[in-house]
């Protein structure tokens, strides 16, 4: 899922700047789990915004709405009127939903409350981790279910690297090397003749080396009113 | 107690199985606390959510307390503790609206501890007395500089 953290609130709070209507919109999906935009993050910002601008002196109407997921239209649609009465729209979704609402709403006004920090999962409770580079072209199946696009600091295709040291990767002793976890886990399953094969250079253009990202699914589409 | 200034307000958050006994308990031994103190049964102080917390001082609260087991002893095994990290987070909330933090304290009090936890309401009085009341209270930063005039006075 998305990770996401919320931003330092002396950050938001010049974001909002000037407005006196703001609606902080929460999303219920990924940023819900990982506890940084759900309906209770939204409800603790919108109370922590009415607090801090009463104590400055200059008091803002602020509400709070949770939609199920930012970053379709159809839940957009629900807070259509509560959007189009609101100054500032302070979205607590991820980039996808911000921009969502923008995009759906062309006269808001909408700043991010959240810095989407990357794909991942929660390891244990309260600790979440990357785990996917949305590459376009994975190669977990070579790999023993370890990315080595994520998760090795260089992304290396044939590692590990001198820098391995001890399993753990020379830019932070807390990063564990992703190569000696591929070499671990395939050697575990017997399958260590797969690191015998020479990877060639990773084609980039499924990446962001290509441009903005599509897929079109003819199957799926509606069809168009004649 | 007759001097005691009944317009703050004290919102105590107490755990059923502990707190909200030993509160109990000091009103059977006949032990008086100040009145300012509003009591808020919980299940457990693993129920204590951080927008509770905000929500009363919002409300105009001078300072909350959140009084739940001795470590070791809870109900649940760690809602107490769960608590306690909570109580640390709105700390961070406030500093960051522009309240003081000592508004909020977490509290370990056992059902049989009726005077700790007299004294420790009479602690969270002298704390907002030493602050003052909570200024959203007061319609923001405007009214705080009247209260401190007021206090100072």
């Amino acid at each position: 899922m998305i990770i996401a953290e919320q931003k330092p609130f002396e950050e938001v709070k010049s974001l909002v700047g000037e407005a006196q209507k703001i609606l902080v919109v929460g999303c219920g999906t990924c940023v819900t789990v990982c506890f940084a935009g759900g309906a209770r993050e939204a409800a603790i910002l919108a109370a922590s915004l009415r607090m801090a601008s009463k104590l400055d002196g200059d008091p803002k109407d602020v509400t709070d709405v949770t939609v199920q997921r930012q970053c379709e239209w159809e839940y957009l649609d629900t807070i259509a009127e509560q959007v189009n009465e609101a100054d500032l729209i302070l979205s607590l979704g991820c980039g996808i939903g911000v921009q969502a609402i923008a995009e759906h709403f062309p006269k808001a006004w909408v700043v991010p409350g959240l810095n989407t920090s990357f794909l991942g999962l929660p390891v244990e409770q309260g600790v979440w981790v990357e785990r996917c580079a949305a590459c376009g072209d994975c190669i977990l199946g070579l790999t023993a279910g370890i990315c080595p696009i994520a998760r090795c600091s260089k992304s290396l295709l044939n590692g590990p690297c001198g820098g391995s040291q001890d399993g753990h990767c020379e830019v932070n002793e807390d990063i564990p090397c992703a190569w000696q976890l591929i070499y671990d886990r395939l050697k575990s399953l017997d399958k260590l003749e797969l690191l015998s094969e020479i990877r060639p250079p990773k084609n980039w253009r499924t990446s962001r080396d290509g441009g903005p990202r599509k897929i079109v699914r003819p199957d799926l589409r509606l069809c168009e009113e004649e | 107690m007759s001097d005691v200034n009944t317009d703050y307000q004290i919102v105590a958050f107490c755990c059923q199985y502990c707190a909200y006994a030993a509160a109990d308990l000091a009103g059977g031994l006949r032990l008086q606390y100040p009145p300012n103190v509003k009591i808020i049964q919980i299940p457990c102080t693993g129920k204590m959510d951080v927008l509770y917390a905000l929500q009363a001082f919002e409300a105009g609260a001078d300072a909350v307390m959140v009084a739940g087991c001795m470590p070791g002893d809870c109900h649940f095994l760690e809602g107490n503790l769960n608590a306690m990290r909570r109580v640390e987070r709105v700390k961070d909330l406030l500093r960051q609206i522009g309240l003081e933090a000592e508004r909020i304290k977490m509290f370990h009090i056992s059902s049989s501890m009726a005077s700790q936890f007299v004294s420790a309401t009479e602690e969270m009085l002298r704390t907002v007395e030493k602050l003052g009341p909570n200024p959203l209270r007061m319609n923001g930063k405007a009214s705080r500089k009247e209260t401190h005039v007021r206090r100072v006075s």
